[in-house]
């Protein structure tokens, strides 16, 4: 008998998709009725063809894996790989269509944070409450409750109702609860992409003692960086299958690839939400390349990132700039250029162009980065996306300086002198 | 576990005489320490298999019993947050009923009392009437309400409807001051008979809460099921004795209507009440007999009901 703390066996989950007619969100009594009567008058023929529109969908088919005791788990994925349904069905919030689940230990699931608040409580309140929707007992929450609320930083708040919250307090306090279960396997969905840097910094530190202190974690998120701080193995989905378990590098590593393979061409922006409506021209597609032109999804530290932007111009043009900004994952921006650094401001007439430009990695560290571009043309509106993010940056040769827990949100490469004995006087 | 927290067998001459009590200790030391369902879950290993989860289910609704507090508590706190306003509708309802019945059934209609003043005997019907017809509209809506508690956590989800007949009860009890200010105005005496009154009021809590499961699940899967409620709950006040008195019908003997009539199980707790309060009408044990069957019927099916649709509510809710 191994050490298990989850076994999944076999596990499938089958949802069956209505192609029912547009405007019916729900099963009404009303159309089951009208159906059946329908159905009464109507010959066989009918009844079979109205079967046909019911499609089978497995959202997860035939997963298996075992976890040990005391492993923090990433679990990744495309969207609709099944990521959350595995979760529902672990936590059991939602029954397997087939096979089996054995877990040790007391499960708490956290898919969500705030689960059950309610506004018009107030914070005390609600710290019970939540407590007890995430399974803690009474005794359980009183012991833990002043911590709670000094996580939370809402000591002056704790009688105010949490509708008077400003959004920070509230995801503070809501995960300030699930935070201090301690539960020997503990689920988790991407619940930290909410809240400021500062908040997720927090959190991210809070999961990291959890999987330290022994428990076993399961945790699904998009924040690769973050699989890789926690998590020492990974568990890859792809359309409801197990694609990958082992170690948290090599899946991820599958699973970039698969994202690589699956972009296959150019992000396009012009979906992109914008603050404003662009007046002289739009960003129109981007392009992350290596130096060799091939198109990536994840770059090795020592490259440099080819960026190609592809933009059209609808008013003429004869200053325009392109700014382009790195911005760190926790909203620091880490620096700007302009094409205007380096030539002349452009003159352009109406039409489409392109522009590269080429960004030295290894001043970054293996941190998340994303990108802003924009057109810029004096008093005249052009356009601005932020939040592009950067290719995976990879640390192939495993240097040791490359690791994540240094200071800071660059990597300046210091000149260090060999040690001497100090000149005594 | 048991060897962790244990107690070590003393190494003395006179280990023998302990031997029974410290091998009890061992036994049950950690259970006390630890708390029973704790050692429970670390030491049995859950299984989830598909078609299987029932197997757990009293185990986790007594596991899960403070969430049920909680949430009756969070309902009933909720719902008197702004005091004035959640208590004085408790009272303003009932006494409107009572009122209008008072003014027209009572003294337009010239009806028999049941040797109670008529705003005694309308008030002792309007109360568990009342408690009967909000419990049945806050659970029909219980489950839909807390949807996104449904959808991201796991929990028995019978507690939803069943804290939801709590809050209801408490517009009751609130609503019981009503009555205790009538029975004191019209000099009604409280005698022993008073105290069926919990009693009668369980029955009204069982037959609620058997509808109202029925209810929260069909309005889960037909989204359309709430607009029944209103209609059940306006039948229901003209079938069930709010308005006039069970003598009165059977003295009326209105055909086959007569046996149908008891089948309702709020029929037995108006006149439960009636005669709790001192009403002269004879006590009715057949028709208390199938107001507890129906009662126990409506429970068990509805029960079953939930348990059979509750295993796919995250998935359709």
């Amino acid at each position: 008998m191994s050490d298990y703390a989850i076994k999944v066996e076999n596990l499938g989950k089958k949802y069956l998709l209505r192609h029912q007619a547009v405007g019916r969100r729900y099963v009404a009594l009303r159309d089951v009725l009208a159906d059946k009567a329908r159905s009464l008058f109507q010959n066989r023929k009918s009844e079979i063809a109205n079967r046909k529109s019911v499609e089978e969908f497995w959202a997860l088919n035939d997963v298996s894996f075992e976890i040990k005791a005391g492993e923090a788990v990433g679990i990744i994925g495309r969207n609709g790989a099944g990521k959350s349904t595995l979760l529902k069905i672990l936590s059991r919030i939602t029954e397997p269509t087939t096979g089996c689940i054995r877990l040790r230990g007391r499960v708490a699931s956290l898919l969500e944070v705030g689960t059950g608040f309610h506004p018009e409580l107030t914070g005390r309140e609600n710290i019970y409450l939540n407590g007890a929707i995430l399974g803690m007992h009474r005794a359980e929450i009183r012991k833990k409750f002043d911590e709670i609320v000094a996580f939370a930083e809402v000591e002056k708040f704790l009688d105010t109702p949490v509708k008077r919250y400003s959004s920070g307090m509230y995801m503070r306090l809501a995960f300030a609860v699930a935070a201090h279960l301690e539960p020997e396997i503990l689920i988790v969905d991407e619940v930290l992409a909410v809240g400021d840097a500062e908040f997720q910094k927090k959190c991210m530190g809070k999961m990291g003692t959890v999987a330290q202190a022994g428990r076993t974690v399961l945790f699904v998120s998009h924040n690769l960086q973050a699989i890789r701080q926690m998590c020492r193995s990974v568990i890859l989905l792809k359309q409801g299958k197990v694609a990958c378990v082992g170690e948290a590098h090599l899946g991820i590593n599958m699973y970039l690839d698969q994202n690589a393979s699956a972009q296959a061409g150019t992000t396009d922006l012009t979906t992109h939400p914008r603050q404003r409506a662009a007046e002289v021209g739009r960003l129109l597609s981007l392009k992350f390349m290596n130096q060799q032109g091939e198109q990536v999804a994840r770059l090795n530290h020592t490259e440099d990132l080819l960026v190609e932007v592809r933009f059209r111009i609808d008013q003429p043009t004869d200053t325009l700039d392109i700014p382009m900004a790195i911005v760190h994952a926790e909203g620091i921006k880490i620096f700007s250029e302009s094409y205007s650094d380096r030539f002349p401001k452009l003159q352009l007439g109406v039409g489409e162009y392109t522009v590269q430009f080429s960004i030295p990695l290894k001043f970054l560290k293996l941190e998340a980065y994303s990108l802003a571009v924009g057109l810029f043309d004096g008093p005249r509106y052009g356009d601005f996306i932020e939040g592009l993010p950067l290719p995976e940056l990879v640390n192939e040769a495993a240097d040791s300086h490359m690791e994540t827990h240094r200071w800071g949100f660059v990597r300046i490469p210091v000149a260090w002198k060999p040690v001497s004995p100090a000149a005594t006087v | 576990m048991l060897e962790q927290t244990g107690v070590s067998k003393p190494e003395t001459s006179n280990s023998r005489r302990f031997k029974f009590s410290v091998s009890t200790f061992r036994f049950w030391l950690p259970l006390l320490a630890a708390g029973w369902q704790d050692v429970n879950s670390r030491m049995n290993e859950m299984v989830i298999e598909a078609g299987k989860t029932e197997r757990h289910y009293w185990a986790d609704l007594w596991r899960y019993r403070e969430l049920f507090f909680f949430l009756s508590w969070r309902d009933l706190l909720v719902r008197y947050k702004q005091t004035v306003i959640g208590v004085l509708w408790a009272l303003i309802r009932p006494l409107l009923i009572i009122l209008i019945g008072t003014v027209i059934f009572g003294k337009m209609g010239g009806m028999l009392s049941d040797g109670l003043p008529y705003p005694v005997l309308i008030c002792a019907a309007t109360l568990p009437w009342q408690f009967f017809a909000s419990a049945l509209a806050e659970d029909s809506n219980s489950l839909i309400t807390n949807a996104n508690m449904i959808s991201k956590i796991y929990f028995p989800r019978i507690i939803v409807p069943a804290s939801a007949v709590i809050v209801s009860f408490g517009d009751l009890l609130i609503s019981l001051v009503i009555l205790a200010g009538l029975m004191v105005w019209y000099h009604v005496p409280p005698t022993w008979r008073l105290l069926t009154l919990p009693l009668f009021t369980g029955l009204a809590f069982f037959a609620s809460f058997g509808v109202g499961l029925w209810l929260s699940a069909l309005n889960v899967k037909y989204r359309d099921f709430r607009y029944v409620i209103p209609f059940i709950v306006q039948f229901g006040i003209f079938v069930s004795p709010v308005f006039f008195t069970s003598s009165v019908f059977h003295a009326k003997h209105v055909g086959p209507a007569y046996l149908w009539y008891d089948l309702n199980p709020m029929v037995a707790v108006i006149d439960g009440y009636r005669w709790a309060l001192g009403g002269t009408a004879a006590f009715d044990a057949w028709g208390l007999a199938a107001a507890l069957t129906v009662t126990a019927l409506l429970l068990f099916s509805g029960l079953k009901y939930f348990r059979a649709t509750e295993k796919a509510f995250a998935d359709i809710i």
